[in-house]
């Protein structure tokens, strides 16, 4: 359990989970209907929202789109080995690249060189591959070796759940 | 799709405002009215330009325990192996990705003991070695697709 569950009512949060796991019903008053099913008023209920996101807890309330219909039907997982005493600087600054859209500090294992991942996205094989050539830029000196691995078929998409 | 549209997929993907009456506050930010813009939303769920609207949890922080992982697998045994993945209600997506290490997924348990349960599982159920990756630090999470 992370610290920040303690924070709040564990009950409360999950049946907000559920009850909004397959989306938000799209009402003129999303807030009173949210209160409405957890026996709440709206302001609690925006008080409570904004609390979550704040402590990150909720990214947003936010629409996902389907980025293969919108077009972006290329991504890489890049991968890169990159001096450990430099990760502090060159993660956030791959992170704040526009195209990259999930970037973390991964382990390394035996047969596995890799410490650093950012996901990014394109419409052509070309644009995902200057991206990159963008990235190996930016990482220089403190990068000894990479990979992309490009996703070619999705086995299984079901989303995460707890 | 139209201009509306458009602005409204780019805007949602940043989120609600957390205000009261939310659709009237983004109507006027896009100079539309509250109940054009719910019914453009469910039209674009509807043909599946959107596969969601709605808060998105970061259940790392409520609790729950998470990995990358590979498995490198033999052509021959690769959609048995899929197939093995796809039975499991642990595993969250499997990507197929042109490498040595050619499935990629994603564990999604209540705690981390369930976590190394399932890869000991899959050890198992599958006779190979499970490349475990779990992230140590999170730079940047943030999909933003403009249309």
């Amino acid at each position: 359990m992370s610290a920040c569950t303690s924070r709040y009512d564990g009950a409360l949060i999950r049946r907000l989970m559920e009850l909004t796991q397959a989306g938000l019903p799209l009402v003129d008053n999303p807030w009173a209907w949210i209160g409405e099913q957890l026996g709440l008023d709206e302001q609690a209920v925006l008080d409570l929202l904004r609390q979550l996101q704040n402590d990150g807890a909720i990214r947003r309330i936010a629409a996902v789109p389907n980025h293969y219909r919108l077009g972006y039907r290329h991504n890489g997982m890049t991968v890169w080995d990159v001096d450990d005493a430099e990760l502090p600087r060159l993660g956030p600054l791959l992170g704040a690249q526009p195209f990259v859209s999930h970037c973390y500090r991964r382990p390394r294992r035996d047969g596995w060189r890799y410490n650093l991942f950012a996901m990014v996205h394109g419409r052509s094989a070309e644009e995902i591959e200057a991206y990159r050539a963008q990235i190996r830029e930016l990482l220089g000196e403190a990068c000894r070796a990479d990979e992309m691995l490009v996703s070619s078929r999705i086995l299984k998409k079901t989303g995460l759940r707890i | 799709m139209d201009d509306l549209d458009r602005r409204l997929i780019n805007r949602l993907q940043l989120g609600l405002p957390l205000v009261p009456r939310p659709w009237e506050a983004l109507a006027e930010e896009l100079h539309s009215d509250a109940a054009t813009l719910r019914a453009r939303v469910q039209a674009l769920l509807d043909d599946g330009t959107l596969t969601r609207f709605g808060p998105m949890f970061d259940i790392d922080r409520l609790g729950g325990a998470f990995t990358l992982a590979a498995l490198s697998v033999p052509e021959e045994r690769f959609d048995a192996v899929a197939a093995i993945l796809d039975g499991l209600p642990e595993v969250a997506h499997n990507y197929r990705r042109e490498h040595e290490w050619n499935m990629w997924f994603v564990l999604g348990c209540a705690t981390p003991e369930g976590i190394s349960d399932t890869i000991a599982r899959i050890e198992t159920l599958t006779g190979l070695p499970v490349l475990n990756l779990p992230k140590e630090e999170t730079y940047h999470v943030g999909l933003h697709f403009p249309v």
